[in-house]
This record gives structure tokens, C-alpha cells and sequence, in this order.
């Protein structure tokens, strides 16, 4: 009898459709990524039924995190010619009679991360490698005695007038903390402000009751 | 998912120029675009975090004398929150001579939520007519002339409830944010985030059942 031959192929796979949805992807992914922004320190926000969206430009940012540290930014947008950070940062300088090298002020300005720094420490803070920085971040201080915050706010409004105030708030800070925080803000006379929530939906319970 | 190459034995015999086959090796790409994916997937970040506007009233200076504003008693609605998520409420104005007892209700839909909707049934039902007709096509209205006409109709309320929202001193954030969305969700046209007063500072440690803290200031301060 002969022995029946079974043919000897390869077992070959067909890689080329996913290979082509595969580059699909990855070029929808690229295009679409806006790299979360790096924090200094983890934020939690509450959750709202608010669905309208932040704004990316003229914009400061107060972040409070869990552990009472006060952080600030200010992000003008991507394409400004006007180089409000660096301006912001060289007024804050003249009041702590602190002078920024125009290097300094360029770090500053590319880098729009929030900071939490005493302004006495932002030299060191700015020349620090990356893995270094966070030892800096104890957060701003907001006391009356040496109340930065406050100054940051004005000078951000002062080169800034359009500037928006947005707040990021942790779930679990504690209410007086953020009763300061906008205390400082209505000291400088900003009266509205936007919190930062996450979506979430809510039914709307209306029960017939009549 | 790799391909698997298997050597193929020639027996002897002639040999022949040896056969190319014409498929590349595409595993090694494939690897490199199932990291490159993920790891844009884990970067991307979809969800664009919202806002929330708020407007607080202007702070009043110290050498400037105003005039509280005369608002009826029987419209006002206090909501104090406490620690650990616990909400308090009071009708009307709080006594010095008799500490009213507080109800004590929470942050789900049976709760505040229901409190401030029997108090503004008038006004949301109004709203929530008027969202239903713009839907229904009845009414033609743009869209972003909602909003202000939403703000017209809260405007024009006399009905619903002036809201005065207090914050005891153990308070979170969170209580903030829940509350003034509870606001915007059961479309309360009045609310005032102020300061707590001592009176109620006494009202909630006794709802809380510990010693009570503040006592009244020498001077009054408004």
C-alpha cells in the first residue's frame, strides 16, 4: 500500500490586514495624542454634570492637592508671541529682587508644568534636573505673612488681562484651605472662576408628585 | 502570531536553485506597532476634563458700608455641610435663643436633591417644559440662546428657594463641588456660597453631638 503523503507546507499566516489596521491605528493614535500634561503632584477632581469644556489658552491654574500644597500655572496657549510667562515670572523676580537670566526665563517658558516653589527657591528650582525638581515642590505659600500667591495671580492678570482662573481641586482638601484660595482671589477681584470637574451624568429624578 | 518556518528537506536528487519565497517577515514590525498602539493609547488622553463656572459675590471692602439685602425669610433655605459628606438644612433664619434643630439628609437623589426640588418644583418644571418644547420643536431657538434663555426663566422666578450654602470647618472640597452641581442639576435660580455663622457653627456640633466650639463675637461683624 502506499503510505499516503501528507503535503508538507509551511503554516503560514496572512499578517497583511492587520498589519493594515494595526498602521490604522497607530496613525489615528499619533494624531490624536495631546500628551497628558506632567503633574507635580496626583489631583483627584470631583465629578459634575458640567459638560463644558476647558479651555486650553489664557488660562492660570491653582492645583490644591491632597496634601495641602498649593500649585500654580499659567498656560497661554500654544502659539503665543506675546511671552507672557517669561514676563510673569521676571515681575515676580523685581519683587523678591530676584533677576532671571534670559535662559532661566526661556526654561520657564517651554515648560509649562504646574510649579509649587517659593519664589526664594525658583533659581534652584529652574537649573534642578527633571528627577530633582520635586523636592522643590512644597507647594506655594499663601500665608499672610508671605502671601505669593496673591502676587502671582496679580502680575499673571497684570501681562494677562483676558487670563481665566480655573481651580483644581482634590476631592479630599479640606474646605478651608479652598476658602483661602478664594479668598486671595477675590482680594484681587476675580469673582468668577471656573472648577475643574470630571463629567458625570445625572439623571434627573422629577417624580410625579402632585 | 509569528510564522513558523519549518525547514523543508530535499531528499537528494537534483539540485535546484533554492527558492526565495517572496514573503517578508512582517512579526518583528508587528511587535514594534502593538507597543507603539498601547503606548499611545495609555497617553492619549481622551476625556477632556470640564469645567464648572462659579461667580461668588463681591467681597465687600472693609470701610464700605452696604446694606445687607432684605430677602425673605421664608424663602431662605440653608444647607450647611458637615464632615464626612453629611448635610444639614434649615428653613427661614437661624434663632440665637433656641437653636433649631437640624435636619440631617445626604448627597443622593432621595436627598438634598429632593429637598431642593419640593422647594423649586415651579421653576424647574418651567425649565424642564421649556427644554422638552425646544427638543419637541415647538419653541425654535438656537442652541447656544438656551442658556440664556434658561437664565431669563431663573431670572424671572419669584417662587424657588434662595439657597445659602455654608461650609462647616471639617468640610472637603468635594461637599463644594457636589453641592453647587446640585444647584445647576435641580436648577436652583438663587445660591450664595457665605461664610458660616457661629450660631450655626453651635447647631451642627450639636447635631454632631460634641462640644460646641464657637460663641458669639463681641462685635458683630456684619
Amino acid at each position: 500500500m502506499p503510505k499516503i503523503k501528507i503535503p508538507h507546507k509551511t503554516p503560514h499566516v496572512d499578517m497583511t490586514p492587520m498589519v493594515d489596521l494595526f498602521s490604522l491605528l497607530l496613525t489615528f493614535f499619533m494624531l490624536t495624542a495631546t500628551m497628558k500634561p506632567s503633574e507635580p503632584a496626583p489631583v483627584d477632581t470631583p465629578f459634575s454634570i458640567s459638560e463644558k469644556p476647558t479651555p486650553d489658552k489664557n488660562i492660570m491654574t491653582i492645583t490644591i492637592a491632597k496634601d495641602n500644597r498649593v500649585f500654580f500655572n499659567v498656560d497661554n496657549g500654544p502659539d503665543t508671541i506675546l511671552h507672557f510667562r517669561p514676563k510673569i515670572l521676571e515681575e515676580m523676580g523685581k519683587r523678591y529682587n530676584i533677576v532671571f537670566t534670559p535662559q532661566e526665563l526661556r526654561y520657564f517658558e517651554k515648560n509649562t508644568v504646574p510649579f509649587g516653589v517659593n519664589i526664594k527657591e525658583f533659581k534652584a528650582y529652574l537649573a534642578a534636573k527633571e528627577n530633582e525638581k520635586a523636592k522643590f515642590e512644597k507647594g506655594i505659600p499663601i500665608d499672610s505673612t508671605d502671601n505669593q500667591m496673591a502676587l502671582w495671580i496679580l502680575f499673571s492678570r497684570q501681562v494677562n488681562p483676558s487670563v481665566q482662573t480655573l481651580i483644581k481641586g482634590d476631592n479630599d482638601v479640606d474646605y478651608p484651605l479652598v476658602k483661602k484660595v478664594l479668598d486671595i482671589l477675590q482680594d484681587k477681584n476675580v469673582n468668577r472662576f471656573s472648577l475643574i470637574t470630571s463629567l458625570q451624568k445625572v439623571e434627573v429624578v422629577e417624580e410625579a408628585k402632585k | 502570531m509569528a510564522e513558523i518556518i519549518q525547514e523543508e528537506k530535499h531528499k537528494g536528487g537534483k539540485k535546484r536553485p533554492k527558492k526565495h519565497s517572496t514573503a517578508i517577515d512582517m512579526t518583528p514590525m508587528v511587535d514594534l506597532m502593538c507597543l507603539l498602539i498601547t503606548f499611545f493609547m495609555l497617553t492619549t488622553a481622551f476625556a477632556k476634563p470640564k469645567v464648572m463656572e462659579i461667580a461668588l459675590p463681591e467681597k465687600i471692602k472693609k470701610n464700605e458700608k452696604v446694606e445687607p439685602p432684605k430677602i425673605a425669610e421664608s424663602r431662605t433655605l440653608n444647607i450647611i455641610m458637615g464632615p464626612n459628606d453629611r448635610v444639614f438644612w434649615y428653613p427661614g433664619k437661624a434663632d440665637p435663643a433656641a437653636l433649631v434643630p437640624l435636619q440631617e439628609t445626604n448627597f443622593s437623589a432621595t436627598g438634598i436633591r429632593q429637598v431642593l426640588l419640593d422647594r423649586n418644583r415651579a421653576l424647574f418644571k418651567k425649565i424642564e417644559a421649556f427644554k422638552s418644547d425646544v427638543v419637541a420643536g415647538k419653541i425654535n431657538i438656537r442652541q447656544d440662546s438656551l442658556q440664556s434663555a434658561i437664565r431669563q426663566l431663573k431670572k424671572n422666578d419669584d417662587t424657588g428657594p434662595i439657597v445659602l450654602i455654608k461650609f462647616y470647618k471639617t468640610a472637603k472640597y468635594k461637599n463644594f463641588v457636589d453641592i453647587i452641581d446640585e444647584m445647576s442639576i435641580v436648577g436652583i435660580a438663587i445660591y450664595i456660597v457665605t461664610d458660616i455663622d457661629w450660631i450655626e457653627q453651635n447647631m451642627v456640633e450639636r447635631a454632631l453631638g460634641i462640644p460646641l466650639t464657637a460663641t458669639a463675637p463681641s462685635t458683630a461683624k456684619k
